[in-house]
């Protein structure tokens, strides 16, 4: 047998291989940083040098950008700079996606918080001539319509997420999710019209009621219910409803009892995030609710004020001197995303409480 | 209270695909009853025929007869749910309700079949179930806590307790022991030799020693080629399955030839 060489045998493990050493430049720690600091001071300088502040941050950020990746480049090579050529544009773009909604924030908290007192909750708008007055109707009024809204889709939506998983099969079943893929699209407006056609059919044009607004909105909800009620019931594991039938549990109990508490959490969850979804829909709640000047708390009876309809009338029909209204309109607003912001933690919660307990 | 189950000429379809053909065989009550083969053979599918969890499957269907005591299970009029209250079922993954406490978790076939039944006898009833499953003394200081936060062994413990709380005559495991490590499939399958005084067991493994272990009879079942439906070949005393079996397929197996 002939002696086999080294090189026959394969790479040798106790030197490094050919060409890739295990080491490489790399930049001083601070790199990143000092290079960062660098292009906010060059885009401070442009802006004091006259220039637009949106195009000197622009070309501070493209700016960094270039030189990290031919510094890195030159210094560690391609693969390291191509890794922080990603990481500046990936945060970037989060930086540019964060930027409105701090803007939005800013200013609506900036101007809302002159009316953001007592009065504002507990007044309503009857007889409030310029100052003063109150959101305390359209607040009782959005509570109201959403919730009615809510109460009819979420049944709705949950009962068709359990046909779709545990009894849809064939055509009925594709048609439906077809049509709730349809209803996820519909634009807000033509939903409002939806209810004040439906309506005006009946009562005869010119009708404005709290349902009408509520029907509405169940019409934007329904689909979002029925969408995340059904994944929620997807995830829940086929061998759970098996333990149920081997235990001689009849399906709809084995529903009712297992699956739905299962996936409560998620199903909670969804619903939180539908209600947030529509309770700042103006479009539709401005055809069939109007607005009114006085608290209605009655859903079949007239005209009712909602928060974003409000907030759309103090701006658009300010009187004269404008500025009250257009600060009543500006609390308004942060008043919804309060509420808005509320509910999103709500869900948190009810995901954090209602979520199966693996430990003891 | 054990039942004995007769099985004719059963064929079993999954839509048009015949996946087991032509099974007859007779369970005996107070008996451990193991089914053995190589995988996709159809043994888990027929143990999902004898309490009618097969159909659950849509499109899945069976021919021929099944027989619980004289009762045929497959007859015009009979409720799958009434025949899944006589046999129970214990599953290859532990899959207690993660809703649910350990109390919780083996009431449940009392409770969600709407039973109504006072404390202190419910009591009674989980407590003797978790004695049988020889769980009791690892979970009575806890009975509130998640059953999920259980170990797999206690787990699948636990299921048993569950199946055997509504008293079935007949119960069926299917690899109870393939997701465990060996202490735990040590417990489970004492625990087996201890409930077979009082249960008709039927179990299927992929585990021959543990077959030769656990059972009094064992079924041998096989494909006869890819695409073919799975059948059962032989069906003998344990002893006599592991020493002296009648076909060539059987010795195969047994031996270590294949599979």
């Amino acid at each position: 047998m002939p002696v086999t060489t080294s090189s026959e045998r394969g790479p040798d493990l106790h030197t490094p291989l050919s060409g890739v050493p295990l080491t490489h430049g790399q930049l001083p720690r601070y790199a990143a940083q000092f290079t960062l600091l660098a292009a906010i001071a060059a885009g401070i300088a442009l802006t004091l040098a006259g220039w637009n502040p949106a195009a000197s941050a622009i070309i501070a950020g493209a700016g960094y950008v270039v030189v990290i990746y031919a510094w890195s480049r030159t210094v560690e090579g391609p693969r390291k700079a191509r890794d922080r050529l990603v990481t500046a544009v990936v945060t970037g773009a989060f930086l540019l996606a964060l930027l409105p909604l701090v803007s939005v924030i800013v200013t609506v908290v900036g101007n809302g918080i002159a009316r953001f007192d007592v009065e504002f909750f507990t007044y309503s708008m009857r007889g409030v001539v310029g100052e003063g007055g109150g959101a305390y109707h359209a607040i009782m009024g959005t509570l109201v319509v959403t919730g009615l809204a809510a109460l009819i889709s979420v049944p709705i939506g949950i009962l068709t997420a359990i046909y779709l998983v545990e009894y849809g099969r064939g055509r009925l079943a594709k048609a439906i999710t077809f049509f709730v893929d349809v209803m996820t699209g519909i634009p807000s407006i033509v939903a409002g019209l939806f209810a004040y056609a439906l309506f005006a059919l009946v009562f005869g044009p010119g009708v404005r009621m709290g349902i009408m607004g509520a029907i509405a909105l169940s019409v934007l909800m329904i689909p979002v219910v029925v969408r995340s009620a059904e994944e929620m019931l997807k995830l829940v594991p086929n061998e759970l409803r098996e333990a149920a039938y081997a235990l001689a549990v009849p399906k709809w109990r084995t529903i009712v009892k297992v699956v739905l508490p299962t996936a409560l959490a998620g199903i909670a969850t969804g619903v939180t995030l539908a209600i947030a979804r529509v309770i700042g829909e103006t479009a539709p709640l401005l055809i069939t609710l109007g607005i009114t000047s006085s608290v209605n708390l009655n859903p079949v009876d007239g005209r009712m004020a909602t928060l974003p309809v409000y907030a759309y009338y103090q701006y658009v029909t300010p009187g004269v001197p404008p500025e009250p209204a257009l600060e009543r309109a500006w609390t308004a607003a942060l008043t919804l995303i309060i509420i808005v912001m509320a509910l999103n933690l709500i869900a948190r919660l009810i995901s954090r409480l209602f979520a199966p307990k693996t430990r003891g | 209270m054990a039942k004995r189950i007769e099985v004719k000429d059963l064929d079993i379809y999954y839509d048009k695909f015949l996946a087991v053909q032509g099974v007859s065989m007779t369970i005996q009550p107070r008996s451990v009853t193991a089914l053995i083969g190589p995988s996709g053979c159809g043994k888990s599918t027929f143990l999902r025929t004898l309490n009618r969890m097969h159909e659950l499957v849509p499109g899945a269907r069976v021919d021929g007869k099944v027989f619980m005591d004289d009762e045929d299970l497959y007859g015009p009029g009979v409720d799958p749910v009434s025949v899944r209250r006589q046999i129970g079922m214990v599953f290859q993954r532990p899959n207690p309700f993660p809703t649910m406490s350990i109390y919780e978790n083996v009431a449940a076939g009392i409770r969600l079949n709407g039973g109504r039944m006072k404390k202190s006898e419910l009591d009674d009833v989980v407590e003797r179930s978790l004695r049988s499953a020889n769980l009791w003394a690892e979970v009575k200081d806890r009975l509130n806590r998640p059953g999920s936060g259980l170990s797999g062994g206690q787990q699948q413990r636990l299921c048993i307790a569950r199946a055997i709380a509504v008293q079935p005559g007949v119960l069926l495991m299917d690899e109870p022991c393939s997701a465990l490590d060996p202490i735990s499939t040590q417990a489970i399958e004492d625990l087996m030799l201890e409930l077979k005084t009082d249960y008709t067991i039927v179990i299927v493994t992929h585990n021959m020693q543990q077959a030769a272990r656990v059972s009094d009879v064992t079924g041998f079942f096989n494909l006869r080629g890819v695409g073919q439906p799975g059948e059962l070949v032989e069906i003998d005393e344990t002893t006599k399955i592991f020493s002296t079996p009648s076909n060539k397929a059987t010795e195969d197996y047994i031996s270590g030839r294949f599979g």
